[in-house]
């Protein structure tokens, strides 16, 4: 079944609604909040990924644009400063999905956007700082 | 067959020198067996790129007018010490900022200066008749400064723990984020290409020898504090937990940003990457067998950092090719490996230092005093007591 993720705005009052609730009831979809910055009385932000039909992917989309949410493609990403990175490695160590790997022969460090879970792991374990999460 | 350091310099002296990195000298030992790979080279190159937490510079600023003996010294609001004279001081690269906290500390400066930024030096003193300026705040470039060096008081230690965690909360160590219950370990050795490790003896390192310190020139200026000999080693003298360690020096106005590199380990504190890297030559077989021993010959115990004691247990012995597979097994659990110290740069300082001897003829200094031999070093331990029971 398709997988997508989505980057929601959410108005300041509509940040506490259960919105995952009605996608899995009323649109059959299995939502995956990935990250979430939700505060009462203030614009909140989702990273949400579905696993669904493809045309209930559109119904939901719609429910969820008719309760005043911005629904766009995930543009969430790890931000891996390579001027900054020195390739030690450590941030493969706290990464249990391995969307990150050091490849030793290449000495290249690959990110695998599929596998991130987008747990922020990495970017505390990072002794350069050199990851940063966009959102 | 056996070579002298003076026919080796010769050699190097002339551009005639055979050169290799340890990895290469191992893939060439394995091809052509250790004999001739004794024959045919004459140095092999090392490095490492691991955070030394016991790594800082010595500065002289210079005197204003009027002059200042400075007591109290921040650079970037990062203390360095003021018990030097007027105008000297260390900084520790664990410092941390007074503002900043540990995203800011003592190696985040050294790097500033290396690369080329200006950093806020600010002093005070209480005033003396030779020095009667009590304060100043001005901005120095490493360019400014009349001497600046590294003095580095460990560095390359010989072989490291790999460190797990069986608690049941993530530990922050300086060892990186430690999941609970066995959740990753982490390690940090260059393994085949670890200076220390392709010279377990200490046979050709000693105090004189000339280094790679962060990419300048340096010297082996003692043994490393808590250099410890007396580790247990391998069938061919290697041993399997840290041992032996480094003091080094070297100019901080031909170091380079590309091999120092400021380091924070969350919950932990301020540290520094630091490139060492040593040029050993080929005397003879034995030493050659040695240079030859790769990834899958090194080995590294295993300790639980969940236990917060001196003596953490030991919780079994890999080898270096294992944990860069990544992943060991401990306690019959299968566990994701990651490391701390950087292989693509140890290779890059080996190579760097391979570039140095046989290009730019950098020739090699036979100690001039040999750095403690398994039984001669004694390791102390800090004893909580009253005067009264000394
Ligand atoms: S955010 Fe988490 S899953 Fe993604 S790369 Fe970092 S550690 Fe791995
Ligand atoms: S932990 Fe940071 S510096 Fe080390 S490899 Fe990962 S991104 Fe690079």
């Amino acid at each position: 079944m398709p997988r997508k993720r989505f980057d929601l705005t959410f108005p300041p009052r509509q940040a506490t609604k259960a919105i995952t609730y009605h996608l899995v009831k009323d649109f059959d979809l299995v939502p995956n909040i990935l990250r979430a910055a939700i505060q009462p009385g203030q614009e909140g932000r989702m990273l949400l990924e579905l696993t669904g039909r493809k045309e209930d992917f559109e119904a939901g989309i719609a429910f969820l644009e008719a309760e005043g949410i911005t629904v766009s493609p995930a543009a969430s990403d790890i931000r891996l400063d390579e001027e900054t990175c020195v390739l030690c490695g450590l941030c493969t160590a706290v990464c249990k999905p391995h969307a990150l790997e050091l490849a030793f022969e290449e000495g290249v460090l690959h990110f695998d956007k599929d596998k991130c879970v987008y747990c922020e792991a990495c970017v505390i374990a990072c002794p350069r700082r050199a990851i940063t999460l966009s959102f | 067959m056996s070579k002298s350091w003076e026919e080796i310099n010769a050699r190097i002296a002339s551009g005639e020198a055979v050169v290799l990195t340890a990895e290469e000298f191992g893939a060439l030992a394995a091809d052509e067996g250790i004999k001739t790979a004794a024959r045919k080279v004459d140095v092999v190159t090392t490095g490492t790129f691991g955070p030394m937490c016991s790594s800082g510079v010595v500065l002289n600023f210079g005197h204003s007018d009027p002059p200042i003996r400075m007591a109290k010294i921040t650079l970037n609001d990062v203390e360095a010490y003021g018990g030097l004279a007027a105008v000297d001081t260390y900084l520790g690269v664990t410092q941390p900022s007074s503002v900043r906290g540990i995203e800011y500390g003592g190696a985040h400066v050294i790097e500033d200066l290396l690369r080329g930024r200006a950093v806020r030096l600010r002093a005070s003193s209480p005033g003396t008749d030779c020095y009667p300026r009590t304060e100043i705040d001005t901005w120095v470039r490493l360019a400014d400064l009349n001497q600046a060096y590294f003095f580095n008081p460990r560095n390359a230690y010989q072989n490291y723990a790999v460190a797990v965690n069986s608690t049941d909360r993530a530990l922050h160590t300086y060892m990186g984020t430690l999941l609970p219950r066995l959740g990753n370990a982490t390690y940090s050795s260059a393994g085949a290409l670890s200076p220390l490790l392709n010279d377990p003896l200490y046979r050709t390192i000693g105090i004189g020898s000339r280094v790679f310190v962060a990419g300048a020139p340096g010297f082996v200026a003692w043994q490393g504090t808590q250099h410890n000999p007396d580790q247990p080693r391998d069938e061919h003298g290697v041993p399997v937990a840290s041992a032996g360690t480094l003091a080094v020096i070297a100019d901080l106005k031909q170091a380079s940003a590309e091999y120092f590199a400021a380091a924070t380990f969350t919950g932990y504190g301020t540290s520094a990457f630091v490139g060492v890297g040593v040029p050993i030559p080929v005397l003879d077989e034995d030493l050659a067998a040695t240079l030859a021993l790769g990834d899958a010959d090194l080995q590294a115990t295993v300790i639980d950092y969940g236990v917060p004691r001196r003596s953490r247990p030991s919780v079994g012995r890999v080898t270096y090719a294992q944990l860069r597979s990544g992943w060991i097994e401990i306690e019959g659990k299968k566990v994701q490996t990651g490391p701390i110290s950087s292989l693509p740069k140890a290779r890059a300082i080996a190579a760097e230092l391979k570039r140095w001897v046989a290009e730019e003829r950098f020739t090699l200094t036979p100690p001039i005093q040999r750095l403690p031999q398994p039984g001669e070093a004694s390791i102390h331990t800090l004893e909580i007591r009253t005067e009264e029971a000394v």
